[in-house]
């Protein structure tokens, strides 16, 4: 590619939105996984039913907590009562589930048909005795991950907001539980809760697999900061308690209306920071927090020291290589800085929407990343346009392009390599520990290409580029 | 509303985008939200296909709720036109945007006034058509926009081909096996002595759809799709269709004989008799299986059928008839032409089930207990559940399903993998069962693994929770991995702390 005179901060450029993605509904494969005692109903149409059938693959075989609510004309021309065919259907998964929360999730129909879901559900969790949260989560409004803002924003309105006096279930994460719990292993809690120092109630808040909570739970452990919450918890029924005057923090990038919701409504004091991937992106998310708690960190820069050193075999696969990122999942502006400390050039950043403010803090690492590292700021591109993009890609040629399924195998027959940028979005990539998983997945196909190069068929398409 | 967890038939634009992107230079434009675009994913990563699925949305968001879409359909459709020439423009409503009830012919017609290519308008009512519907309909509407286009052009080629010929109706992009049947039906074709004057949607242009009735006649062998494009012929031309599915021995016969007639009627003097007697008796394996020791050992077996009308029909007849498989019951998820199913295999099984719901179908497998299942990816994970093996005989399918060797399903090699597909079914459904009455294989179990087998090492209960919430396959390794750390540092104790140390030192 071609490197012009280095510009001064970041450019953001937006495009057509003519952009490949997946609909904010398929946060239900991830959800209902984490939330084990939830059912998650998606209101709309067979296009909903079978996308989901299709994206999640196999997993739906599993006895999903999930199904469609499908609508059918009667329901879209009002011929048949939205209130009692729900009531219907929410009754059949209470019989046959028994979930501790039903969440109804909004598609571009009931938007259309401004079905009044927000309006009907209190209603029906009267009936029912089954709390039912809804998240509109519809491609009219969102992309992709943003599914999973509008759920735990909605989540974030049904968490408690006392801690409760008597406890019943012990749950071996939940800190405040904990705490409360004298009876049982008295020693062992007292000598634990000597380690943390004392700061006010931290919440954080994005799902991630359990590993990685408990990961990122004992690194801000090590620091003497204890994690009173996670929004989501592992069941409905352990929601954390959030007051006013809590602090909470995001770990993923897409979480913005999460974090507003936690600002506005409970009165949380939010700590923007980097999100903690990639080494780099760990220890700026850490040492915020610290900051914000007035603690001194321990320890972070060996620690990240460490990690780049165990990545060093990667890094050379990597290193000097360029990277395109078509966006799709808002993972985007945190991976790209991850990669560019890792040495990598990245030339163009696709996004679908991107808030300047949740964001303020990464974007700002990202920017100091590429001063540091001496290479040029990428562009940031909002809702990209596909077709433009494949043009770029053509032309500037990079070493590997972050892309969505649609892409990939026509790429690669043109000789270009790919990684699904789904893939990080299931994969556990937060922590100084997961580090070496997204390198894992960014190098795989550059790996692929030596163990395959000298066959002489990297192109396998026979007229040159037409897209 | 409907309670559903899982879906045979797909939304109708599925169909019409199946259509269009079989097509040779067809582009499609959806008018849809964003994220409904998933086609192209289905079709990159199913049919590991190389070239850009030539299907775009034109988004619909907040704003074209707010103001309608205005002028931006037809800026994509001209766009479109623009950047990648295509013959034809196909504007796909989807469920969403039909609500809308936007004026899309009106769209159309404006961009046709501005693009060098033919635009159409899918005409298909998504709250009423499915998937395979849709695909039949688009498909007519496509041939009929390129015939009577060709007929008020002064166009239309005179007469028939000089000898005889067929066009080959109804292969698509993702249909079961599709591909692998085109090439069986060509051979097929040419060991008859018929020309294929065309094979339509798959890989076919547009431009050449004009010359369609030149041939003979129409062979559909799919009954989803194709059939409206042969009847709008033979109404219209006085093309006669041959429409049995030529699967299995005696369909394939069937099949063949009908042509010889059609034929016939037009002054061929073809005789197929000694082709059929042949390729039955000494080229196909499949005839001489049904005589075999093999197959005499599945006789009464019972089995249950479950699949689109063409597959789970064909599929049934060849147990029935050409296998002695007790077939206890048929079933079909093609609800709206269910009338057609019945007739073909009432007297071939016991019960015929017509249902779009799996929890049924689940239902009836349990209580039948058959021996073995032939139906799509839901019933083959039904059998895993219940202990039964099943072979996958119709979509909705995997990207399993999508072999790169040849497996026709269709022809006298169809039949041969049929028997294969049948036959592999049965013996593994034995052999489980003789494992379970002799209890198992019989070899010795594997006692130690590796060299750190034998542990010294405490693990916590925390730890110890950790490393089964490991995935089974790679948990040895991970356990033996983080062993290896702690003893290397001399550590007694593994603790979270540990092993998460252990896997940022050496990847475990």
């Amino acid at each position: 590619m071609t490197v012009a005179q280095e510009p001064q901060a970041l450019t953001f450029e937006c495009e057509t939105g003519n952009y490949h993605t997946f609909c904010p509904i398929s946060c239900v494969a991830w959800l209902y996984q984490k939330i084990e005692d939830s059912f998650f109903l998606v209101i709309g149409t067979k296009t909903c039913g079978y996308f989901l059938q299709n994206a999640m693959g196999v997993m739906i075989f599993a006895e999903p907590r999930y199904a469609m609510a499908e609508l059918e004309e009667g329901d879209i021309s009002a011929q048949l009562n939205d209130y009692e065919e729900l009531k219907r259907l929410c009754l059949q998964i209470k019989r046959d589930r028994n979930p501790s929360v039903i969440v109804w999730i909004g598609t571009c129909t009931t938007e259309i048909i401004k079905m009044d879901l927000e309006g009907l559900a209190p209603k029906l969790e009267g009936e029912l005795g089954i709390p039912i949260v809804v998240a509109r989560a519809n491609g009219l409004d969102y992309a992709f991950t943003q599914g999973e803002d509008t759920v735990l924003a909605a989540m974030a309105a049904r968490c408690p907001s006392q801690t409760p006096v008597a406890e019943g279930e012990k749950s071996d994460r939940n800190a405040i539980q904990k705490l409360l719990n004298f009876g049982k292993k008295k020693e062992e809690v007292v000598q634990e809760e000597s380690e943390y120092r004392d700061h006010p109630p931290l919440v954080l808040f994005g799902s991630l697999p359990d590993p990685v909570v408990t990961q990122l739970t004992l690194e801000l452990k090590k620091q003497g900061i204890k994690v009173s919450g996670w929004l989501p918890a592992k069941r409905y029924t352990e929601l954390p308690v959030i007051e006013e005057g809590y602090y909470v923090a995001g770990v993923n990038p897409f979480l913005s209306r999460t974090a507003t919701t936690l600002m506005r409504r409970r009165k949380c004091k939010l700590i923007g920071a980097p999100f903690p991937i990639g080494p780099d992106g760990t220890r700026a998310w850490i040492e915020k927090i610290c900051s914000v708690f007035n603690i001194e960190p321990q320890g972070l820069a060996e620690r990240e020291q460490q990690i780049w050193e165990s990545l060093e075999d990667y890094l050379q696969i990597i290193r000097g290589k360029t990277v395109f990122f078509m966006g799709d999942n808002l993972l985007e502006i945190s991976q790209a800085r991850f990669l560019i400390r890792c040495g990598m050039i990245v030339p163009e950043i696709g996004i679908p929407y991107m808030d300047k403010r949740y964001q303020g803090a990464e974007l700002a690492l990202l920017e100091k990343t590429c001063q540091e590292m001496g290479t040029p700021l990428p562009k940031i591109i909002e809702k990209p346009d596909n077709y433009n993009q494949l043009q770029r890609i053509h032309e500037m040629q990079p070493d590997l392009v972050i892309t969505g399924m649609a892409h990939a195998n026509p790429l690669e027959a043109r000789g270009i390599n790919t990684k699904w940028s789904v893939e990080f979005t299931f994969a556990q990539i937060h922590g100084f520990t997961n580090a070496r998983d997204i390198l894992e997945l960014v190098t795989r196909p550059l790996r692929r290409n030596n163990s395959l190069k000298d066959l002489g068929w990297d192109k396998l398409v026979k007229e040159d580029a037409k897209v | 509303m409907k309670l559903a967890y899982w879906m045979y038939a797909g939304p109708a634009h599925i169909g019409t985008l199946r259509i269009a992107s079989s097509f040779n230079n067809v582009h499609a434009i959806m008018h849809a939200p964003l994220g409904d675009d998933y086609f192209n994913v289905m079709r990159s990563m199913l049919e590991r296909e190389r070239n850009y699925t030539p299907v775009t949305a034109s988004i619909v968001d907040r704003n074209v709720l707010a103001r309608g879409s205005q002028e931006k359909v037809v800026d994509n459709i001209v766009r479109k036109d623009r950047e990648e020439t295509p013959d034809l423009i196909v504007l796909t409503p989807t469920c969403t945007s039909s609500i809308l009830q936007e004026d899309l012919q009106n769209f159309v017609e404006r961009a046709r006034m501005d693009a060098k290519g033919d635009v159409m308008l899918a005409d298909v009512n998504h709250y009423r058509v499915n998937e395979l519907q849709a695909a039949d309909r688009t498909l007519q509407q496509i041939v009929q926009f390129y015939l009577e286009k060709a007929r008020k052009k002064g166009e239309l080629p005179e007469g028939k081909t000089e000898k005889p010929s067929v066009n080959i109706i109804g292969l698509t992009t993702l249909g079961f096996h599709n591909n692998h049947d085109c090439t069986e039906l060509k051979r097929l074709m040419g060991d008859l002595g018929i020309e294929v004057n065309q094979v339509i949607p798959d890989g076919a242009s547009v431009h050449n759809l004009k010359t369609l009735p030149r041939a003979w006649f129409n062979l559909v062998p799919y009954r989803e799709v194709g059939l409206m494009a042969a009847q709008y012929l033979e109404t219209e031309f006085g093309m006669p269709y041959v429409g049995i599915t030529p699967m299995g021995i005696v369909e394939t016969a069937r099949c063949i004989r009908k042509i010889q007639q059609v034929l016939n009627a037009q002054g061929a003097q073809v005789d197929y008799e000694d082709f059929i007697d042949t390729q039955t008796r000494f080229v196909s394996q499949a005839a001489w299986f049904s005589r075999s020791i093999d197959c005499q050992n599945l006789t009464g077996k019972k089995a249950v059928v479950f699949g689109d009308n063409t597959h789970a029909a064909a599929i049934t007849k060849i147990l029935a008839r050409e296998m002695g498989i007790h077939v206890v019951l048929a079933g079909t998820y093609c609800k709206y032409d269910a009338d057609w199913f019945r007739e073909q295999v009432s007297e071939y099984c016991d019960q015929v089930l017509i249902s779009d719901d799996n929890a049924q179908i689940g239902d009836a497998i349990a209580r039948l207990e058959p021996s073995a299942i032939f139906g799509t990816q839901m019933e083959r994970h039904v059998g895993k559940r219940l202990d039964i093996p099943c072979g996958v005989i119709a979509a909705p399918i995997h990207i399993q399903n999508f072999p790169v060797g040849y497996k026709p399903f269709v022809g006298y090699e169809g039949a041969n993998q049929i028997v294969d597909l049948v036959y592999n079914s049965f013996t593994l459904g034995m052999e489980d069962h003789l494992l379970e009455i002799f209890g198992g294989h019989d070899t010795k179990e594997v006692i130690t693994k590796g060299i750190s087998a034998e542990s010294d090492l405490n693990w916590t209960k925390e730890a110890q929770a950790e490393l089964n919430k490991v995935p089974g396959f790679v948990r040895g390794k991970v356990k033996r991995n983080t062993e290896k750390f702690a003893r290397d540092r001399g550590i007694a104790q593994i603790s979270l702390e540990v092993m998460y140390a252990a896997k940022e030192a050496v990847g475990a």
